[in-house]
């Protein structure tokens, strides 16, 4: 019986996100795609970059939601922490190798960036070396995740040290104001006004609501296989128990 | 206070009688040091150069190398549960075993460190604002690394997985510390504005990584 009260949330959520990730699946598909034609082939070459400029489209949504993932997944943690909710155990586990896939992408992708721009794949700058210590930081997760054996317990271990990682978002975020480095400061969220014209600014904005509506749908997914997951490994124990 | 000298007291103690003390941190240091210009040859100036870094990878790894002892032993053979149900808050006792773990190993490395600075060709002028850099900096050290070993306790691999959550957390000490150590601040803004940060950064984690080691302990404990 117990396992049936663990579980009276999962199963409405369950029963809910079932609805709703085809359509979110769907507004995905078509968010990107018109992002990925629009940055593709009508936003206009860059008049320094040339055509490399529309790495861009690929390379600043993926590092957004890198930030973005991993404020959610703090955020999950502590919700876990303080209210033991169940829901956002798994939704902050699951986040975790999803945020870690854009905080690569983003990684190399400004790699593939920075060869034609600067001349290099990889410099010790900044913004650079914090995003790859934001990758440590999901890997180290993941990792403390596997090496515990009790989920619970994991979950708990696990939520504090993604809220102890938080600490380096900001210093990601500013770390282009802080210091002089060669990745350039920010150009879209900044006091004034955007300083990206327009014609490139939509797309851009689009290709962002495109990825941030795919980790949405991949979330989704994510959190019902983890549940599933569980439920499986329950009933494995309740049947060893008889 | 009392409770928290007396552990602060059984804990250098038994770093000392053990070994794995101050001695091994030294020891270890001393290798990593005499190693580098094994690895990048002998030029004395390239040595000076990369110096301040090279001496504060190595301090991190000698810091990290002994951060195991702080709860592991304690959580093995049980005496981690009678802290845990003695009144002290157990975040102070994190605290003091933080300290202990600092006076065995952070303060040695500092003193040792115009030695082996020597071995690196060191400019004598830039050895002050060295053990500067490291005695601000090394109590953080100590903190992150209590911290770190709080949320691994009797994990398997424990040790390779306490360097993958601590070491992403030592980067800001890392970056101040040499900045305060490299001489670059002779001439320029000046020695105040790294030294400021590092204390900054020391005083941060004497009040958050006790609270967060304090709560990977209870969630460890349940």
């Amino acid at each position: 019986m117990s396992s049936m009260q663990r579980f009276a949330n999962p199963t409405r959520f369950m029963a809910l996100s079932g609805v709703v990730l085809p359509w979110v699946a769907g507004v995905a598909v078509v968010l990107l795609g018109i992002g990925l034609y629009w940055s593709l082939f009508i936003a206009p070459a860059d008049y320094q970059q040339g055509e490399t400029v529309r790495i861009m489209f690929i390379h600043v949504p993926a590092a957004w939601n890198a930030l973005f993932v991993y404020t959610f997944m703090a955020a999950a943690s502590c919700v876990a922490l303080i209210w033991r909710h169940p829901l956002a155990d798994v939704a902050a586990k699951t986040a975790a190798p999803i945020g870690a896939s854009f905080t690569f992408l983003a990684l190399v992708t400004g790699s593939l960036w920075g060869k034609p721009m600067w001349g290099t794949w990889w410099v010790w700058d900044a913004r650079l070396t914090s995003v790859l210590v934001l990758l440590l930081l999901y890997l180290a997760y993941m990792a403390i995740w596997r090496a515990i054996d009790e989920p619970s317990k994991a979950g708990r271990i696990a939520a504090i040290l993604a809220i102890a990682g938080f600490i380096n978002v900001p210093i990601i975020k500013f770390s282009v104001d802080w210091w002089n480095t060669l990745h350039q400061p920010a150009s879209v969220f900044r006091a004034g006004g955007p300083a990206i014209h327009p014609s490139m600014l939509w797309p851009l904005l689009i290709m962002a609501a495109g990825y941030t509506v795919l980790f949405l749908a991949m979330h989704l997914s994510a959190m019902r296989a983890e549940i599933l997951r569980r439920r499986i490994r329950s009933m494995q124990i309740a049947r060893l128990e008889g | 206070m009392k409770a928290v000298l007396a552990i602060i007291r059984r804990d250098m103690t038994l770093a000392v009688r053990q070994g794995g003390g101050a001695g091994t941190a030294i020891g270890f240091f001393l290798i990593v040091v005499s190693l580098l210009p094994l690895g990048i040859g002998p030029d004395l100036n390239l040595l000076t150069r990369i110096a301040p870094g090279a001496l504060w990878v190595a301090l991190l790894l000698a810091v990290l190398l002994s951060a195991e002892r702080i709860f592991q032993p304690d959580y093995e053979d049980g005496s981690l549960e009678v802290l845990l149900a003695s009144p002290v808050p157990l975040e102070i006792v994190a605290l003091a075993k933080a300290l202990a773990h600092w006076l065995t190993t952070g303060l040695p490395l500092t003193l040792a460190l115009p030695f082996l600075g020597i071995l690196l060709n060191i400019d004598i002028a830039d050895i002050g604002p060295i053990m500067l850099a490291a005695l601000l900096g090394t109590p953080a050290l100590s903190l992150i690394a209590a911290f770190g070993t709080a949320l691994t306790m009797g994990v398997r691999r424990g040790g390779l997985l306490v360097s993958l959550l601590v070491l992403p957390l030592y980067v800001p000490a890392l970056i101040f510390g040499v900045v305060l150590s490299s001489g670059a601040m002779r001439s320029g803004p000046g020695y105040a504005p790294p030294a400021l940060i590092l204390a900054a950064i020391t005083l941060g984690a004497v009040v958050l990584a006790p609270i967060g080691a304090a709560a990977a302990i209870r969630a460890h404990m349940k």
